[in-house]
């Protein structure tokens, strides 16, 4: 177990190795939140650390009650006891003041809600300007669809490495993680506004990235939608979040955020070869070592 | 059950003429078969819930046991297929597993200890009243349990998905994955079979609570003089009367969708999945309060019992229970918040499922008001009271850090939402039930348990349950999904810790045992009330255990 300090050190160190690209994985022994990389993910931890000690105060305090009731009045303490049983005043404190504790929490949790759901934080953005990936949930794997409906349309399919797989053998030297790495990345540009489309094609599952504070159900026939703009290039990783059968745990989501440049030579090789070209490309280009996935956990 | 009646209309008969037909005919050795499969008595009946909730108890128990096995470390431990001889399956009977600790231990252990145990035990008790109002259909409550807990076990043994036996699709049952798409075998339809006759019985059981709590109190007893305990009942008798039939029409549809051709929830047909969340958790939120209101009641009474102080603020209560139940009924899509709905709706769950803390806080402080000022003794019962305080007020105030959509985005289906609500009920509700059984044991079984074994009982409960629980918030914030056999090894530390936790847990439970064991070897000899002067409910006037037919002249109540 390593000091959430420590670990920023070591992921920052890895993330100029690894050629300027940031990346965040869980930590073994953390005790709070993957390192946030979107504005609305920072907004999101800001605010659950404010209620955090909202609520460690109350449980202190009534922990604190009990035991000074524990002290003050038992039996030895207190041989003969009192006979009150109401006290109007002080229930109106305990009614009143946990309605205005609530009320506070509320004023922050509305606009980080709706920063979220309304498409972009409410931002006007060109429907040019936006890219939009499909993304269908299967059992037990994803596919994401780019360029939907025009003529240079294509699909890659995304499963989960595992170590002895012959199709898909894990390689932790080249810095794979067991449970999270996936044979075809999602791709998206960074630095620009990113709708997903999401559905799934046989049972419900849930696309997460808890890095971007993101997470929304695959439902069949029906179609949901996430955005999200990340300005650091990097690997994140997340995994399927409604139970679907036996590989429910198989099924994890590994997004590539590239420069633009890079994304454009990637859409192109993975168009032109969307079982293989894509990866390929993607093995082109740097990320962390091994040492350095074994040095975060 | 002609007395019974008799008894509840309050009528003139000859007393002590009843007193010897009883004595003649309803007092049957207690290994009479006869006297437990035809029972009417609200005592004997009370007893069976209690065992039957103790033996489902354990079948659940052991299988968290095997998902605490499973998880101690990365990769497949149990469920790979080869592990002791391939006796656990493969990660679909991981699912099966989840599925099934999770329907048993609400089903079939917490709502029969609670409501059906104590609940038929003491309510007549306490309301000065000589039985249930339907004795005949309480023994049905009863015994449609068995044999709904027969078609739950049976359905693991009879195939589900492709090339799996069982259903696997947790608690909640969501189609597709619970309809033909997800398990086209037999399996999901026992389930449903299953939790149709439990919802029978619950909502019989129910009927019967409300009845016997409205017509048959003691004479002078008004329903604010009604104990906390017989309160809290009655008000879950009305979430189960109301929840229940809309969990039996949403299996209905589901049945029919299996098997009858029906779309309700096939989007092929134009039906919705979704549509069946929302039936779903339409019972499924009251239920979680079906599951601790009773609690709620019994630690009001052990609280005051102890503190020898009358409980306080009674009036705010009783009210606070019926308003947790009011609001709890209009907060249920916040176990949705990631479906896809409105950001407007879900704003309106937001705002209502915060709401729910008001009257949950008046009840925690009341119940320190309590002890405030009081003379506490810290007998068995107390400590699973205060113990319950503690872990209640943790597990609710994580209930208002998931009650935020926008927080709960990251931690929805996350192994933090497992640690909120195992808080609130693994270690709330079942707290209160060893708090009702400490409490009432001599009561009940007319001997008296040993205080060194009850006591590490809970010590050894207490720290196991922590250690179990705590960390997977830790989890969730890290971002573990639920429901997974198999995780990624930055997971690995805090599972680690989970998983001893469990042991001490197991060993706390074998305690429990041994506390049973010895009480029913030693046979020391119950006081009609140890508690002395603290306990002034109605049962605490009987003997123990209770005459087999109490109140043949009903008390009166000033």
């Amino acid at each position: 177990m390593r000091s959430r300090a420590w670990t920023y050190l070591t992921l920052g160190a890895a993330s100029l190795l690894a050629g300027g690209s940031a990346w965040a994985i869980p930590v073994n022994g953390g005790i709070d939140f993957q390192r946030p990389v979107t504005e609305t993910a920072k907004r999101v931890q800001a605010f659950h650390m404010e209620v955090l000690i909202i609520i460690t105060a109350i449980t202190i305090f009534v922990t604190g009650l009990l035991i000074w009731v524990m002290i003050r009045y038992n039996k030895k303490a207190n041989p003969v006891p009192k006979k009150f049983s109401h006290n109007t005043m002080i229930e109106i404190i305990w009614t009143v003041a946990p309605v205005l504790i609530l009320v506070w929490i509320a004023k922050g949790s509305f606009p980080i809600l709706y920063d979220q759901d309304v498409m972009f934080g409410g931002a006007q953005v060109e429907e040019s300007e936006v890219v939009d990936i499909k993304v269908y949930g299967n059992m037990w794997y994803w596919d994401y669809t780019y360029n939907q409906n025009t003529d240079k349309e294509f699909i890659i399919e995304s499963r989960m490495l595992k170590a002895g797989d012959e199709a898909r053998p894990l390689k932790p030297e080249r810095g794979d993680i067991g449970q999270l790495s996936v044979d075809n990345p999602m791709v998206a540009p960074a630095g620009r506004f990113v709708r997903l489309k999401i559905s799934a094609k046989d049972v419900i599952h849930a696309w997460a990235m808890p890095q971007f504070a993101l997470k929304v159900d695959a439902v069949p026939g029906r179609l949901n939608q996430l955005w999200f703009k990340v300005d650091e290039p990097g690997i994140y990783y997340g995994q399927c979040s409604e139970l679907c059968g036996k590989d429910h745990s198989n099924m994890p989501i590994e997004l590539r955020i590239l420069p633009q440049a890079q994304y454009d030579q990637w859409l192109a090789a993975a168009q032109a070869d969307p079982t293989n070209g894509g990866r390929a490309y993607l093995d082109s280009l740097p990320r962390p070592s091994a040492t350095q996935v074994a040095a975060a956990q | 059950m002609a007395n019974e009646a008799k008894h509840a209309a309050g009528h003139g008969h000859d007393h002590s003429h009843d007193h010897a037909h009883d004595d003649h005919h309803h007092d049957p050795k207690w290994y009479s078969p006869a006297r437990w499969l035809f029972s009417t008595n609200h005592k004997d009946i009370g007893t069976l819930y209690l065992i039957f909730a103790i033996c489902a108890g354990i079948v659940g128990f052991v299988f968290s046991g095997f998902m605490r096995a499973e998880l101690a470390e990365p990769g497949l431990q149990l469920f790979n297929g080869t592990a002791f001889g391939g006796f656990f399956g493969t990660e679909h009977n991981y699912n099966v597993i989840t599925t099934m600790h999770g329907l048993i231990m609400i089903f079939f252990m917490v709502m029969p200890a609670l409501i059906g145990g104590f609940g038929n035990w003491f309510v007549p008790l306490m309301i000065g009243a000589p039985d249930m109002a339907m004795p005949r259909m309480n023994n049905i409550s009863f015994w449609l349990l068995p044999v709904s807990f027969f078609l739950l076990i049976l359905s693991m043994f009879v195939p589900g998905p492709p090339g799996g036996n069982g259903f696997g699709g947790g608690w909640v049952l969501y189609p597709p994955l619970s309809s033909t798409t997800g398990h086209p075998g037999l399996a999901m339809d026992l389930v449903i079979f299953s939790l149709h006759l439990a919802g029978m019985s619950s909502i019989l059981g129910a009927i019967n609570f409300i009845v016997t709590i409205l017509n048959m109190r003691a004479p002078g007893m008004t329903i604010h003089k009604m104990p906390l305990f017989a309160w809290s009942v009655l008000v879950t008798a009305f979430l189960l009367v109301l929840a229940l039939p809309v969990l039996a029409g949403a299996l209905t549809m589901l049945l029919t969708d299996r098997n009858f051709g029906s779309k309700f929830f096939e989007v092929s047909g134009g039906g919705d999945p979704i549509m069946f969340q929302h039936l779903f958790w339409f019972f499924g939120h009251p239920e979680v309060y079906i599951m601790i209101l009773p609690g709620f009641g019994i630690v009001s009474h052990v609280i005051s019992t102890f503190s020898r102080k009358p409980v306080f603020g009674y009036l705010a209560m009783a009210y606070a229970m019926v308003a947790i139940g009011f609001i709890g009924f209009v907060v249920w899509a916040h176990h949705m918040y990631t479906v896809g709905m409105d950001v407007n709706l879900k704003a309106y769950f937001v705002a209502a499922t915060m709401v729910i803390a008001v009257p949950t806080g008046v009840k925690i402080f009341s119940w320190i008001a309590t002890m405030w000022g009081g003379s506490i003794e810290f007998k068995v019962p107390m400590l699973w009271a205060i113990g319950f305080i503690f872990l209640f007020t943790v597990g609710g105030v994580t209930g208002v850090v998931l009650a935020n959509a926008g927080v709960d985005h990251s931690l929805h289906d996350t192994y933090y939402v497992v640690a909120h609500f195992h808080y609130v009920l693994s270690l709330g509700a079942m707290f209160t039930i060893f708090c009702g059984w400490y409490y009432w044991f001599e009561k009940m079984f007319g001997i008296k348990y040993n205080g060194f074994i009850g006591g590490l009982h809970f010590w050894l409960m207490f720290i196991g349950s922590n250690l179990i629980f705590f960390p997977q918030h830790f989890l969730g914030l890290q971002g573990m999904p639920r429901r997974y056999v198999n995780y990624a090894d930055a997971f690995q530390e805090w599972h680690h810790w989970s998983t001893i936790g469990y042991w001490v847990a197991a060993a706390a439970t074998i305690v429990f045992f041994v506390g049973v064991l010895e009480a029913f070897i030693r046979r020391r000899k119950a006081e009609s009330n140890p508690w002395g002067e603290g306990a002034t409910t109605l049962e605490w006037t009987l003997s123990s255990p209770p005459p087999f037919h109490q109140y043949n002249d009903l008390p009166r109540v000033k």
